[in-house]
C-alpha cells in the first residue's frame, strides 16, 4: 500500500526470507554461538595437559568456522534484514522502533564479536606460549560469550514476534524486550547451539586426524560428551518453550509444520523427529565408547539431522506465528490489527499510494470481443483486483509459484471455472475455516474485484510482476480510488 | 503519470530523538565508507601488483602485503556497516525501503555478490603460496573480486540516490533504470577515486611502522613504499578536484535550501587543496624524514571525510525535508481516522481486534 510492493511470483517472498534466515541460524547456532566456547575448551584442555594435538585440531575447525562465519554467517545476518525490508517492510519497519536500542546494543556486541574472531584467530600462531597463551584462551572464552549474547538479544526480538506480551498495554522496550517467549526460546536455542557445534565438530574431525592417530579417538570422545551433556537440555528447552507458545499458534502446528496438505503428517514427523534425536544421541554414544568402530560416514547422518531438525524449527517458528507477523498487533499481510476497522470500512485502495502495472499476460485475459470502453472498465477492474491481491495476499502468497493461489483454488474447485459466484463465499470465511489466515482487510467491493483477478488464474499461468520488475504507478490521489470505493472519504494529496 | 507520491509512514514514534539517529547514521557511515574504501581500494592496489609481479617479484611481496590487509578490513566494513543500515531503516524508512523494493532484485542481489567477492579474497589471500604456479588463475580469483567490489557500490548508490526523489519513483522500472537518474556516475567516480585515495594513506600507515630491514624484505627502501603509498593518496585527489565538483554541479535542484551543502563541501575542497599539498611536499622529502606530516594529512582527511558526511547530510535534508512534512501529515490524518473508525466500530468494547 504504502511501499512498493516487491515481489518474488515463483519462488515465494517467504522463500526469500527463509532460505537466507535459515542459513544464517545454521551458521550462527553451529559455528559461532555453539562452536567458539567449544573450541576454547579444547585449547584449555591442551594447554592444561600440555599437549599441542588439542590446540592444532582447535584452530583448523577454527579456521574453518572463521571463513564461514565472516562471508556467508555475516552477510546472511545482514541479508535477514535485506529481504525482510523488501518483503514486509511494515513489519520490520514497526520492529526498529521498538527495538531499535536493542538493535544498536547487539550491533555493538555483534562489533566486538567480529573483532574478538578476527584477534582470536589471527593471534593463535603469535600468542602460542606462558602468558599470550592463557590470555588467547581467555580471548576464546570471551567471544563465546559475546557470540552468545547477540544471540540472546535477536531471541528476544524472534519472541516479541510471537507474542508481544505487555508490549500491546504499555509500548516500552522492556515490556517487548521481556516478552513470555524470550526466556524459554533462549533456553531452547543456547544448549542446540552447543549441540550443533558438536554435531560438527565431530563431522570435522576425520578431515584433521589421520584414523591412525589414536588422538582422533581421544577428540571424538571429547566433542561427544560435550554433545551429549547439552542434548538432554535442548529436549528440556524445547519442552518450555513449546509449554508457552500460544495456544492459538498451537492449533496452527500441523499446518506450519509441513504444508496445508500434509497437515495430518504433523504426528509422523514429531516422531521422525524423536528418532533421529535418538539416532543422534545412538552415534554420539558409539563416538564415546567405541570411537573405532564408527566410520566417517556415519558421521554425516546426525550432522544432517541437526542442521534439518534446526531448519525445520525455525520453518515452524515462522509459521505458527499466523496470522500474525507480530502477534496481535500487525497481521502476515503487514496490516495493523487497529487499521482493519478503517479498511474494512473505506476500502484497502483508499488509502494505497501505489498500484503495480498489469503484465501483458494479465491484460490478454480480458476478452479482446469488448469495445474499448467496456475494455477499459475491465481493465480498470482488472487492476484494482491485482492491487488487492499484491496489497493483501502476495506478502504470503504467489499467482502459480510457492504457496500459489491458483494451487489452492484448483484444489478447492477443481476444473470448473473459477468465477467470483463460486469463490466469493470461500474468500469471505476463509480466515474462519483456516486460522492461520487474516482476516480480509478490505470491503466487499474490493472482495469482488480480488476474486475477478483470481479468475483469470485459472488459464493465465504467467508468473505476474513486483514492483522490482515493473515498477509502480501512483495513484493520482487517494480520492479518485475512492470514487469506486464510494464512501467520499478520500486521502491522498 | 509523473505524481509525486505521499506515502504513509510506519505509525510509531520515532524511538529517539533525531539528532542522535542522525549522528549514529553520519559518524557510523563515515567509519564504515572508510573501511570499504580500504578494502575495495587494497583489492585493486593488490591485483595491479601482483600484476607487476609477473615480471618482477618484489612487486609480488608487496601485493601480498597489501592483500592480507584487505580480509581483516572486510570484516570491519561489513560490521560498521550494520549500526548506519539501522539508523536509515528508522530515519527515514519511507524513503529507504521504497528505493530497496523498486530495485529489489539486485538490492538483495548485494548478499550473494558479497559473500563470493569474500570467499574470493580469501582464496586469494591463504592459496597464494599454493598457487604460486598458476598465477594466472590466482589473478583471476582477484580480478574476479575486484570486478564484484566494483560493482556493489553502484547498487548502493541507485538506492541512496532514488530515495532522494519521490517525484522519480512512479518513473523507475528496476536497478538499471534508477541508474540513469542524475548524479549517480558522478558520485560512483567520486567513490572510486577515494578507494585508491585512502587505500594509500592506509599503506604509508602500514610502512611507516615497518623497520628498515622489515621494509627491505618486501624488496624496497622503507621511504620507496612510504612515496608509493602517498603517490596513490595523491593522484587520486587531484582527480577528486575535477570529479568532486562534477558530482556537486550534477546533483539535482531540490526545493530546500542547498547553500549550506554548498559552503560545507567548499570548505571539503580546501581541506583537500591543502591535504593534496602536503602530500606533495612529503613525496619529496628525503628518507629520513618522510613521514612527518602523516599526522596532519591523516587530520585533514578526516577533516574531508567529516565534511562529505556533513554536506550529503544537509543535501539528503534540503531534498527530502518538505516531502517528510506531507507524509507526517499524511501519516497523522491516517492514525486520527484509525482511531475514529474503531471507535465507531467498537464503541465500548476491545478495540483491537476487529
Amino acid at each position: 500500500m504504502d511501499f512498493p510492493v516487491f515481489h518474488l511470483d515463483i519462488f515465494g517472498n517467504r522463500g526469500l526470507i527463509a532460505m537466507i534466515a535459515i542459513l544464517h541460524v545454521l551458521i550462527n547456532h553451529g559455528l559461532a554461538v555453539g562452536m567458539m566456547p567449544l573450541l576454547a575448551c579444547f585449547e584449555w584442555y591442551g594447554v592444561r595437559k600440555g599437549d599441542k594435538r588439542w590446540d592444532e585440531l582447535a584452530y583448523k575447525i577454527l579456521f574453518v568456522s572463521f571463513i564461514i562465519t565472516t562471508t556467508i554467517g555475516a552477510l546472511s545476518g545482514v541479508g535477514i534484514w535485506l529481504s525482510v525490508s523488501l518483503v514486509n517492510p511494515y513489519s520490520i519497519g514497526s520492529l526498529i522502533r521498538v527495538f531499535f536500542w536493542a538493535w544498536f546494543v547487539e550491533w555493538l556486541v555483534f562489533i566486538t564479536e567480529v573483532c574478538l574472531i578476527v584477534a582470536y584467530t589471527l593471534t593463535w600462531k603469535k600468542w602460542r606460549d606462558g602468558e599470550a597463551k592463557r590470555r588467547h584462551v581467555r580471548l576464546g572464552f570471551a567471544l563465546g560469550l559475546f557470540s552468545w549474547i547477540t544471540m540472546a538479544i535477536i531471541v528476544s526480538i524472534l519472541g516479541f514476534m510471537m507474542d508481544p506480551g505487555n508490549w500491546l498495554a504499555d509500548s516500552t522496550l522492556w515490556s517487548g524486550f521481556t516478552n513470555p517467549i524470550y526466556l524459554p526460546q533462549l533456553a531452547f536455542r543456547t544448549p542446540l547451539a552447543a549441540t550443533m557445534a558438536g554435531i560438527i565438530a565431530l563431522f570435522l574431525v576425520p578431515f584433521f586426524v589421520p584414523r591412525i592417530d589414536p588422538f582422533r579417538h581421544q577428540a571424538m570422545r571429547a566433542i561427544a560428551l560435550w554433545t551429549l551433556f547439552f542434548a538432554p537440555l535442548v529436549a528440556a528447552g524445547g519442552w518450555w518453550y513449546y509449554s508457552v507458545v500460544p495456544s492459538l499458534m498451537k492449533d496452527n502446528l500441523a499446518v506450519s509444520a509441513l504444508t496445508l496438505a500434509f497437515s495430518g503428517w504433523l504426528d509422523e514427523l514429531l516422531w521422525i523427529a524423536v528418532f533421529t534425536v535418538v539416532a543422534v544421541v545412538a552415534v554420539v554414544q558409539v563416538a564415546i565408547s567405541r570411537p573405532n568402530l564408527l566410520p566417517r560416514v556415519a558421521l554425516i547422518f546426525p550432522l544432517v539431522a541437526i542442521l534439518w531438525m534446526t531448519g525445520h524449527f525455525e520453518r515452524v517458528r515462522e509459521f505458527i506465528r499466523k496470522p500474525y507477523v507480530i502477534g496481535r498487533y500487525m497481521y502476515a499481510n503487514g496490516v495493523r490489527v487497529d487499521d482493519y476497522a478503517l479498511l474494512q470500512r473505506d476500502g484497502v485502495l483508499a488509502y494505497a499510494t501505489y498500484s503495480t502495472p498489469l503484465t501483458e499476460a494479465e491484460k490478454a485475459s480480458v476478452p479482446s470481443r469488448l469495445d474499448a470502453a467496456e475494455r477499459d472498465a475491465a481493465l480498470d477492474r482488472l487492476q484494482k483486483g491485482k492491487d488487492v491481491f499484491m496489497d493483501t495476499c502476495s506478502r504470503c502468497h504467489t499467482t502459480h509459484g510457492v504457496n500459489a493461489v491458483a494451487a489452492h483454488l484448483q484444489r478447492l474447485f477443481g476444473n470448473q471455472p473459477w468465477k467470483p459466484d463460486l469463490t466469493l463465499g470461500y474468500l469471505e470465511n476463509m480466515h474462519n475455516a483456516q486460522p492461520f489466515m487474516p482476516p480480509f482487510p478490505g470491503t466487499s467491493q474490493e472482495l469482488s474485484l480480488l476474486a475477478l483477478y483470481l479468475e483469470q488464474l485459472q488459464h493465465n499461468t504467467t508468473p505476474t510482476s513486483g514492483a522490482q520488475q515493473v515498477g509502480i504507478v501512483v495513484n493520482a490521489a487517494g480520492a479518485q480510488r475512492q470514487a469506486a470505493g464510494d464512501k467520499g472519504q478520500g486521502v491522498g494529496r | 503519470m509523473n505524481q509525486i507520491p505521499i506515502p504513509r509512514d510506519i505509525p510509531l514514534p520515532l524511538p529517539t530523538p533525531e539528532p542522535v539517529l542522525v549522528i549514529v547514521l553520519v559518524v557510523f557511515f563515515l567509519m564504515h565508507i572508510a573501511f570499504v574504501n580500504f578494502m575495495v581500494g587494497g583489492a585493486l592496489l593488490a591485483f595491479y601488483y601482483e600484476l607487476r609481479g609477473l615480471k618482477e617479484k618484489r612487486y609480488d611481496t608487496l601485493a601480498y602485503e597489501i592483500a592480507s590487509t584487505i580480509t581483516a578490513n572486510k570484516s570491519i566494513a561489513v560490521v560498521l556497516g550494520v549500526g548506519p543500515l539501522l539508523a536509515i531503516n528508522t530515519l527515514y524508512t519511507v524513503y529507504f525501503y521504497t528505493a530497496n523494493a523498486l530495485t529489489g532484485t539486485f538490492w538483495i542481489s548485494i548478499i550473494p555478490l558479497v559473500v563470493t567477492a569474500f570467499l574470493l579474497t580469501y582464496a586469494h589471500k591463504y592459496l597464494w603460496k599454493r598457487m604460486a604456479r598458476r598465477k594466472l588463475l590466482h589473478l583471476a580469483l582477484a580480478f574476479a573480486a575486484c570486478l564484484i567490489f566494483l560493482f556493489i557500490p553502484l547498487i548502493f548508490l541507485a538506492n541512496i540516490n532514488l530515495m532522494l526523489f519521490p517525484e522519480k519513483w512512479g518513473t523507475v522500472q528496476g536497478f538499471l533504470s534508477a541508474l540513469t537518474l542524475p548524479n549517480v556516475f558522478p558520485r560512483y567516480a567520486h567513490f572510486l577515486l577515494a578507494c585508491p585515495a585512502m587505500t594509500g594513506l592506509l599503506l604509508v600507515w602500514l610502512f611507516r611502522r615497518k623497520t628498515m630491514e622489515e621494509a627491505n624484505v618486501i624488496g624496497f627502501e622503507r621511504a620507496e613504499l612510504i612515496r608509493k603509498g602517498y603517490s596513490w593518496a595523491f593522484w587520486p585527489t587531484v582527480g577528486q578536484f575535477v570529479v568532486g565538483p562534477v558530482a556537486l554541479l550534477t546533483l539535482p535542484h531540490v526545493s530546500g535550501s542547498t547553500g549550506p551543502t554548498t559552503a560545507v563541501f567548499g570548505l571539503s575542497l580546501l581541506a583537500s587543496l591543502w591535504m593534496a599539498l602536503l602530500i606533495f611536499v612529503e613525496v619529496g622529502r628525503p628518507a629520513e624524514r618522510i613521514g612527518r606530516s602523516f599526522a596532519s594529512i591523516c587530520l585533514l582527511m578526516l577533516s574531508v571525510l567529516v565534511l562529505m558526511g556533513a554536506g550529503r547530510h544537509l543535501y539528503r535534508e534540503a531534498s527530502i525535508a518538505p516531502h517528510r512534512e506531507l507524509v507526517k501529515a499524511k501519516t497523522e490524518d491516517y492514525v486520527r481516522r484509525v482511531g475514529e473508525a474503531n471507535r465507531m466500530a467498537h464503541p465500548a468494547g476491545d478495540q483491537r481486534r476487529p
